[in-house]
């Protein structure tokens, strides 16, 4: 198989983990790897949590990020689901899954499509706590996360 | 006529997420965009850290814009 599959969405409903990890490498049998993660709402002061997105942009972006993260590792297929809307504590908000040969590049390209989805993917983040709501500030270790790539 | 966006705490601020804007005489930048309406709209001049983006595409403020333009304004982003 020459060149790599993309599959992105932007959705309220949460996703089944184990179904979207199989479909990875599904008739595919040149796939050796798969590498996910999953990313969820942590709790402790947080009362629920509501995501924005700018509808359009969002999957330009996606798009972007997943073709940046294939020209510097061999995919196979590459699924990237971001959640929208009002999220409690213990939800699922993203999965990011590829399918690769080898491992190395599976595990490689994961990280580097979650560390630029942090800081490129127009989202924001809207937390409740018993005090109101607070727009989440971003974060510069999310920065230079993103950075270290470069 | 530009249409211009606001995002999370920008939008609320504002009070609307969606505007259409006469592109303002003698501006060619986002910045200078940014200027211009931030006459109406303080928060756009006092938010830390301001990102934008032109046709939905991630830019600095020095980039240029057109007459029909979509131009988006919104803090640094938080997803993941």
């Amino acid at each position: 198989m020459m060149g790599w599959m993309s599959d992105i969405s932007v959705q309220e409903a949460d996703f089944d983990v184990g179904a979207e990890i199989a479909a990875l490498s599904a008739g595919d049998d040149g796939a050796g790897a798969v590498a996910s993660f999953v990313g969820l709402v942590r709790g402790g002061d947080i009362l629920d949590m509501t995501l924005e997105h700018y509808p359009g942009m969002t999957e330009q972006a996606l798009q972007e990020i997943i073709g940046q993260a294939c020209e510097c590792w061999q995919c196979r297929s590459v699924r990237v689901i971001h959640r929208v809307g009002r999220l409690l504590p213990g939800e699922r908000i993203v999965f990011v899954g590829v399918s690769s040969a080898h491992r190395h590049d599976a595990f490689a390209a994961c990280e580097f499509i979650m560390d630029y989805l942090k800081t490129r993917a127009p989202f924001w983040k809207k937390e409740t706590t018993a005090g109101g709501g607070r727009w989440v500030d971003a974060r510069e270790s999310d920065d230079h996360a993103a950075d270290r790539w470069k | 006529m530009l249409k211009v966006l606001y995002f999370d705490n920008l939008r609320e601020a504002i009070g609307a997420g969606a505007e259409d804007v006469e592109l303002p005489a003698g501006v060619t930048t986002v910045g200078e965009l940014r200027a211009a309406l931030g006459v109406r709209h303080e928060a756009l001049l006092t938010a830390k850290n301001l990102r934008a983006a032109v046709n939905q595409k991630m830019c600095s403020m020095d980039a240029p814009v057109a007459d029909g333009d979509e131009i988006a304004f919104f803090p640094p982003v938080t997803g993941g």
